[in-house]
């Protein structure tokens, strides 16, 4: 095996690739940390792109087919750049009971999105989950982080309004 | 002898604890109405009168009936008071009634039967200990039963007090945990791991977030218990991506418990070697599959494999791996500390011990209750969940989420326990427990759960990719009025076929939603057939 692994130089000078290869050095470079290390990566720039997959595929010596194959098959891990809001509406089971389906019919209706989608001027992405663990205050959203519950599509709309501004 | 580690921490413990305690419950739905800021305004209140050496104000996991939230409680070692809906106006009021009454408004009954019908042992320490503070749990026991384990028992022993403890696997299937544990310990295999299966699919539940996030070093003293008597040394707890603060709650239990020696090499100074490393699922249903999930910890794609071979002979890197369940391995420390006889008499005959549910929907307390096996249906719905919250009578209790069923009200007086529960069409399930009343639509219920089964399957095989497709489209048609007289013939024919012929359990128990609502509730489907006008195109259907 090699014996001090040279790495692959950073698709560019941002400082962040520095966490990426912490990540993987951690892991043991290997294939293994491929998951691991697309989280990083999605943590760090928000989402994967090409140079970052094709990064991650050289350092881990893994082919690029495998890693694109995990990074897809995961819906986790997102390809494309997410809104600078977000607005993730549950749809587990006593969220559905509870109307969960009208909220984002009106989210849909008033912004235009449906979950995994973002406006075109880059302001909401729009997500659904599933149980979010607020089973209690069904339907529940996460707005920007912050957990509600007990939304009509109204009030939720409004959320929605004030804080993309 | 107990342990010098147990010892110094249960000091440190004693060093911090103060005549009257003020618990605000910080776990995910009391903090969605605002519990961080009851946290806070307490803090300031107890610092503003200078009552720090008498009061302490501690953050604690989910007390349970979440719909009450923020929940907050105040004790000292002769009472304790649970309050409701506590806000950060009511601070003051609260922390000023410690050492006088109550403040009366704010008081949660707790002699009613959401509290009294509790069986606690999983969820014992939730709500009561600082999930961030290895000395708390050191302080109620925690991990004596691991010391005593590696101390005085052989592996042998162990093994024998979980198989006589009858407890069965947590995560769905219900196998028998003291089997699968024999498995692998039996195995010549010179490496083994011990996996924990924490990614918790079923899309109405939240059971093993709680545990993890109230109380995570139950699970590792579980798996370190389960690590000595089937040889292993080294384990993986996989977790969903989406529980961040399960993540950091855990991790710091892990780094705590080596920092105090109960992890890592000469565990307490004995020989026996056990660490754990945490790997993040990535919203992938499928994963919670055991073998899915093990391809998942070696960074492949999850799809899941024939068995046998079984995990317990062929596992994780090709080595003998156990793998369990969150709520499997945090019985573990109880079967041990008080024998596996003594969990043994909890419960029924084929069913021991007790069960977490998340009690959610058209149900006036909702939240995290622990039951003991054998309780009627009836007993945890109406009683304990209080019925439907505006009087209305309640259609169906829906278990198992997509992979169980939905069981009648005519049905609700059984026993709940795993064979009553497949008897009537559902399954136990992992613990997701969803009330419904009559403002629910069946064929609809059966389309939500077929939408995540489609949308979840990993499509390597035909009759699960395929058919569950083709399963949705015809509930899509007859909710949509436009079916056909030949499809409901056609659905049933689908259930029978993709239950039978499809690779891994996400596939072969896809169906069941449908065959519980077709053999209760048969009529709305037939309504939803008279309905329809076949010739009206589907909306927003392609072809695919
Ligand atoms: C599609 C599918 C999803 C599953 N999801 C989970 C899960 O989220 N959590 C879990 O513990 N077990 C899940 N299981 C069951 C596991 O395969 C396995 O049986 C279990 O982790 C064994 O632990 P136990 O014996 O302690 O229950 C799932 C099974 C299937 C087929
Ligand atoms: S049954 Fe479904 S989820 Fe399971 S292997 Fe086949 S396609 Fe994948
Ligand atoms: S189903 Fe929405 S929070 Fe649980
Ligand atoms: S989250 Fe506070 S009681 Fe459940």
């Amino acid at each position: 095996m090699c014996p001090q692994t040279v790495r692959n130089e950073a698709p560019s000078d941002d400082k962040r690739w520095k966490i990426i290869n912490a990540t993987m050095r951690r892991n043991g470079d290997d294939s293994h940390a491929l998951i691991e290390t697309l989280h990083s990566v999605q943590e760090t720039f928000g989402y994967l792109d090409d140079v970052a997959l094709s990064y991650v595929a050289k350092s881990l010596r893994t082919p690029l087919s495998r890693v694109y194959g995990v990074a897809t098959f995961y819906h986790f891990f997102t390809l494309k750049p997410q809104g600078e809001h977000s607005c993730v509406v549950c749809t587990g089971t006593a969220c559905h009971i509870k109307g969960a389906q009208a909220l984002l019919s009106a989210i849909k209706g008033s912004f235009g999105v449906a979950p995994g989608e973002t406006t075109a001027d880059n302001k909401l992405s729009v997500i659904s989950a599933r149980c979010i663990g607020s089973c209690g205050l069904a339907p529940a959203v996460v707005i920007d982080g912050n957990v509600m519950g007990n939304l009509s599509p109204q009030t939720l709309v409004a959320r929605v309004e004030r804080e993309i501004g | 002898m107990p342990s010098d580690e147990l010892v110094a921490l249960k000091t440190k413990a004693e060093q911090r604890n103060r005549a009257n305690r003020i618990c605000v419950c910080t776990a995910a739905s009391c903090q969605s109405v605002g519990a961080d800021r009851v946290h806070k305004a307490f803090e300031a209140e107890v610092n503003k009168s200078q009552r720090e050496e008498q009061v302490e104000v501690r953050a604690v996991g989910c007390m349970g009936l979440c719909s009450a939230g923020p929940l907050v409680r105040i004790e000292n070692d002769e009472t304790a008071v649970l309050y409701r809906n506590v806000t950060e106006q009511d601070a003051s009021a609260l922390a000023q009634s410690i050492g006088r009454a109550p403040v009366e408004r704010l008081i949660c009954p707790t002699d009613v039967p959401f509290f009294t019908r509790q069986h606690k042992i999983v969820l014992a320490n939730c709500g009561q200990i600082h999930p961030e503070r290895i000395e708390d749990y050191v302080a109620v026991g925690g991990y004596e039963a691991l010391y005593r384990a590696i101390t005085e028992m052989t592996p042998g022993e162990v093994l024998a007090d979980v198989k006589a403890s009858g407890l069965r696997g947590r995560g769905g299937a219900g196998y028998p945990t003291g089997l699968k544990w024999q498995t692998v310990a039996k195995s010549p295999d010179p490496v083994k791991y011990v996996v924990c299966n924490a990614d918790e699919g079923d899309p109405g539940a939240f059971m093993d977030r709680s545990v993890l996030e109230s109380d995570p070093h139950r699970v590792l003293e579980g798996m370190a218990i389960a690590a000595y008597a089937v040889g292993a040394n080294l384990g993986y707890v996989y977790v969903r991506a989406e529980y961040p603060l399960a993540i950091s709650r855990l991790r710091l239990a892990i780094r705590q418990a080596k920092a105090a020696n109960l992890l890592g090499q000469n565990v307490a100074g004995t020989r026996f070697e056990f660490s754990v490393d945490i790997r993040l699922g990535a919203g992938a249903f499928v994963c919670g599959e055991e073998t899915a999930l093990l391809l998942s910890i070696e960074g492949r794609r999850g799809q899941p494999r024939p068995r046998p071979p079984y995990p317990a002979e062929r596992g994780l890197f090709g080595r003998a791996t156990l793998i369990n369940n969150v709520e499997t391995y945090a019985n573990i420390a109880t079967i041990v500390d008080r024998g596996g006889a003594s969990y043994a008499s909890i419960g029924t005959e084929r069913s021991k011990g007790t069960k977490v549910f998340a009690l959610a929907g058209q149900v006036k307390n909702t939240g995290l209750i622990e039951v003991p096996m054998g309780i009627s249906l009836r007993e945890i719905v109406e009683d304990m969940g209080g019925g439907v919250p505006a009087g209305g009578r309640i259609k169906a209790v829906q278990t198992g989420g997509p992979s169980g069923g939905c069981i009648p009200n005519e049905h609700l007086d059984m026993p709940v326990d795993y064979d009553s529960l497949q008897q009537v069409g559902s399954i136990m399930g992992s613990g997701g427990m969803i009330v419904m009343d009559e403002s629910s639509n069946m064929v609809e219920v059966a389309r939500y759960f077929m939408e995540f089964s489609m949308s979840e399957s990993c499509g390597k095989c035909v009759p699960c990719r395929v058919g569950t497709y083709q399963m949705h489209q015809i509930l899509s048609r007859m909710l949509s009025g436009c079916a056909g007289p030949g499809d409901l013939s056609m659905l049933e024919e689908l259930t029978r076929a993709v239950g039978e012929t499809s690779l891994c359990g996400l596939g072969q128990s896809a169906p069941n939603p449908i065959k519980s609502t077709l053999r209760y509730y048969r009529s709305e489907y037939e309504e939803a057939l008279r309905k329809s006008r076949p010739s009206m195109p589907l909306a927003e259907e392609g072809v695919r």
